[in-house]
């Protein structure tokens, strides 16, 4: 392997070190709900934006948030399913699977 | 010395055939999810010490706990029945009968949620409440820390456990948390044939296992080596009076209403009667009502449905279940300080 080669190679692995490192950005956009996992942490999104959430997994899950900044209630849904919110108020929204408790994430909710 | 040789050629290979297998072994009983890992996790400030497990050895089998001196942990989470009470519901306070069944404690240092409604995190967190709540043990914990303070016996006890801490409903707690993750279920049937012993478990059994995964989905929530997914599902069971309303007390979200914790299904065979109100007797009545996908079916978890199974599949299912429990050890019930 070339010098050129490995430079490509150490830039394109710190690339994705760095994507996984950052919170997803925003725009309207799908976070999964695999492993009895959400696949995203902490979402930056804007006010105005959707969010979907996904069941990728063979058992049913749920999708809801408590928080004062938003609160909703998604209901519960099967694999292949979607659920959608608007995010619609500035703040720090808690989502969790009502199901599972362990499953957790945070939306960002900016102006 | 030709001899010798060959000898030196056969066992050669035969040693790195065992060794391998060894390891494979090994390597599979770590990661077969199915299998419980050792020892249960403890937080960075109550790591198991020997003088913790015996704190709170005392503190659950101590009657002096409860307002009336008459109950203790152990009078619920009695290890001689499964660390549970043989009861279809638990007997609180003057006998007064609750409306929830006592969950074994087997296992439950696994759990990442605690209680039926999921209303304690921790262990740490659920040890006091019974003791406290007035339908239980009914002893306020500033009566219980006076009390425990004026028996001599109790302060070495605390200070090996907890130097410097003094007696306190912390440590009242951490003691008697410790102690609970020491209540492990035993190597059972199951988990022999899960390391490779083919004549553990029989193969109705065996096919009970394969059912349980796929077509009778009870591993939807019985997942993993405790066999809970530390969810919350509102199963269908038949209820008389006002419905216990369960994690929709702590979750006030139309899908809870009626759910309540997937309890661990390690040492089964020791905790009759089943579910969370006691309704079933035995482990073919469970069965079946999961085959009817439940009776109520008022608010019922999407999961549930009905599963068309023979006669021969709900006994190969019960085999299975029965499979999972272990022979209980022996426990010493400690003499209490003075």
């Amino acid at each position: 392997m070339t010098s050129r080669s490995h430079s490509v190679l150490r830039l394109s692995l710190m690339a994705v070190v760095v994507a996984c490192a950052m919170p997803a950005l925003a725009g309207d956009q799908t976070v999964s709900q695999a492993k009895k996992a959400f696949t995203v942490g902490v979402l930056k999104a804007k006010v105005g934006d959707t969010v979907t959430f996904r069941n990728d997994d063979e058992f049913a899950h749920n999708v809801f948030s408590l928080s004062d900044a938003q609160s909703f209630d998604l209901g519960s849904y099967k694999k292949g399913e979607v659920r959608t919110v608007k995010l619609t108020a500035p703040g720090t929204i808690e989502v969790e699977c009502a199901i599972h408790p362990e499953m957790k994430m945070k939306i960002e909710v900016s102006k | 010395m030709s001899h010798k040789f060959r000898s030196q050629r056969v066992s050669l290979p035969l040693i790195l055939l065992f060794g391998f297998l060894v390891i494979g072994s090994v390597v599979a009983a770590e990661s077969d999810p199915w299998l419980r890992p050792d020892f249960a996790p403890a937080p960075p400030e109550n790591q198991l010490t020997p003088a913790r497990i015996h704190l709170g050895q005392l503190l659950f089998f101590d009657p002096r706990l409860s307002r009336k001196s008459t109950m203790s942990c152990a009078s619920c989470h009695n290890p001689a029945l499964g660390w549970s009470d043989g009861l279809p519901t638990a007997s609180g306070f003057d006998m007064h009968t609750l409306a929830r069944a006592t969950p074994t404690i087997v296992n439950t240092s696994f759990n990442s949620i605690q209680m039926w409604d999921g209303r304690k995190s921790t262990l740490e967190d659920q040890a006091t409440g019974p003791i406290e709540a007035a339908g239980e043990m009914n002893l306020p914990l500033p009566e219980l820390i006076e009390r425990l303070r004026a028996i001599p016996g109790y302060a070495s006890k605390f200070e090996a456990a907890y130097p410097g801490m003094g007696i306190t409903a912390v440590t009242v707690a951490r003691g008697l948390a410790s102690f609970e993750r020491t209540v492990l279920s035993t190597e059972s049937p199951f988990d022999r044939w899960r390391k490779g012993d083919e004549k553990a478990v029989s193969a109705s059994a065996k096919n009970g296992f394969e059912l349980f995964q796929d077509k009778a989905k009870c591993a939807v929530c019985h997942m993993g080596y405790n066999f809970t997914d530390n969810g919350f599902h509102n199963i269908g069971l038949k209820t008389e009076g006002e419905p216990d309303v369960g994690r929709f007390a702590q979750r006030p979200l139309k899908s809870m209403h009626g759910a309540f914790k997937t309890p661990t299904l390690r040492d089964i065979a020791l905790t009759a009667p089943y579910m969370r109100n006691g309704s079933y007797k035995t482990l073919m009545e469970v069965v079946e009502h999961y085959d009817r996908g439940g009776d109520d079916k008022t608010n019922l978890d999407i999961n549930m449905v009905p599963l068309s199974l023979t006669a021969s599949e709900k006994q190969d299912l019960v085999a299975f279940l029965e499979s999972l429990t272990g022979v209980p050890p022996d426990v010493r019930v400690p003499a209490l300080p003075h």
